[in-house]
């Protein structure tokens, strides 16, 4: 059935983006393979949850419950993140060099295995909710088993491959730039899920529009293309923005640069061999 | 009394005004068979309006418009209220994500 293989690939790949760009900026940290496999865990199980809390999430707030519970598990997911890219503003330098010092491990603040459980959690649970209602669907209308199972092994294996290959692209970045592009994508990807979160409250109302339609970008690049989703995941591209998103993107991504820079003075660049003694007071404390 | 009166009736009638102004024109999609009626939705431009989308299927759909950025979950028997616009001139499509091959529908603004 290429319905569902081409739905299920959609929603995979728009989890599958997030959870690749957040494996990347936390590459060296100890025992993360535990945390995302956690992170996928409890996103399934969450996703089964909030598919069959539907009912009861679609009629909170007077019908808007849906869009407030969509909108809230993005700005978690911003609040995650923007913590963690703050934080390595701080330590992009230090961790480098203990990469190149120590082979490989980091010591990392508690915002990295965070970022790996909480958002890669989130991540999963808001599409794969929406995979879950949708194979509800398919298998009360009727569809054959056989047609279910192989849409679906090939939708997940379609899009988690994209992720892969997002994940060993980014990984060929030298070691000397490598935080600071992670840092940069994580950054964006804030931004644009914050703008996202925005969308879903002015859906239902709960904030103004502040214009609709700001610009127009179709003919270049239109949201619904595969190009234009993917772009939409990772910067928060979006062909035709409301003035409320624009707002919302701009807030993040300003709020976020000043706290960078902030934390960058605060922190002193660490002058020599710097990885041991940081090493050292992680595994005392 | 009168003080009262002379704070409350303009209060009263701002909230009277905004009342008003929140009463958005409606319109009501239909879904059955997973199919959306009307498949077409003539709506005035450059105006704020409801969409009610009423799913009567037994199984669940996705409103959705990649054109007006909408997408909101509708579960069987049940209706959503999506807010949209103000929308410039023009045609846009929208369609339901889980049957893609039968939702199809078109918004037409002037």
């Amino acid at each position: 059935m290429p319905g569902v293989a081409l739905l299920v690939f959609r929603e995979v790949l728009e989890a599958a983006l997030i959870v690749s760009i957040v494996c990347a900026a936390t590459r060296g940290v100890p025992r993360r393979g535990l945390f995302v496999t956690g992170g996928i865990g409890l996103g399934i199980t969450g996703a089964l949850l909030v598919a069959l809390g539907a009912d009861l999430i679609a009629n909170l707030a007077s019908g808007a419950g849906q869009n407030i519970f969509n909108a809230g598990v993005l700005l978690v997911a911003v609040a995650m993140i923007g913590w963690h890219v703050v934080w390595m503003s701080g330590h992009a330098r230090e961790l480098s060099q203990q990469m190149n010092a120590i082979g490989g491990a980091v010591s990392t603040g508690s915002s990295s295995l965070t970022l790996l459980l909480v958002v890669v959690a989130l991540a999963v649970l808001r599409e794969g909710s929406e995979i879950v209602l949708f194979l509800y669907g398919m298998a009360a209308g009727g569809i054959g088993a056989a047609d279910l199972a192989s849409g679906m092994a090939l939708g997940v294996s379609g899009g988690a491959l994209l992720g892969f290959a997002l994940y060993f692209g980014l990984l060929r970045i030298p070691l000397r730039h490598f935080f600071s592009v992670t840092n940069g994508m994580l950054l964006l990807l804030a931004s644009g899920l914050a703008a996202t979160a925005a969308g879903f409250l002015v859906q239902s109302d709960w904030l103004p529009t502040w214009g609709s339609q700001l610009w127009n970008t179709s003919w270049l690049l239109s949201n619904g293309s595969l190009a234009g989703k993917t772009l939409g995941i990772l910067i928060g591209y979006n062909a035709t923005p409301e003035g409320m998103q624009i707002a919302f993107y701009m807030t993040t991504l300003i709020l976020l640069l000043v706290s960078m820079r902030w934390q960058q003075r605060r922190v002193p660049v660490p002058v020599p061999a710097p990885a041991v003694r940081q090493v050292s007071l992680e595994t005392a404390t | 009394m009168k003080h009262l009166l002379r704070i409350a009736t303009p209060i009263l009638l701002v909230l009277a005004g905004t009342a008003t102004a929140t009463e958005l024109p409606e319109y009501t999609l239909v879904l059955k068979n997973h199919v959306y009626a009307p498949s077409e939705l003539k709506v005035p431009a450059g105006t704020r309006f409801k969409i009610v989308v009423d799913n009567q299927d037994s199984t669940p759909e996705e409103f959705e418009s990649s054109e007006f950025n909408r997408e909101m979950v509708v579960l069987p028997n049940r209706s959503i209220v999506v807010y949209v616009g103000p929308l410039r001139a023009g045609t846009y499509r929208f369609f339901g994500d889980f049957h893609q091959d039968t939702a199809q529908g078109r918004l037409i603004v002037e």
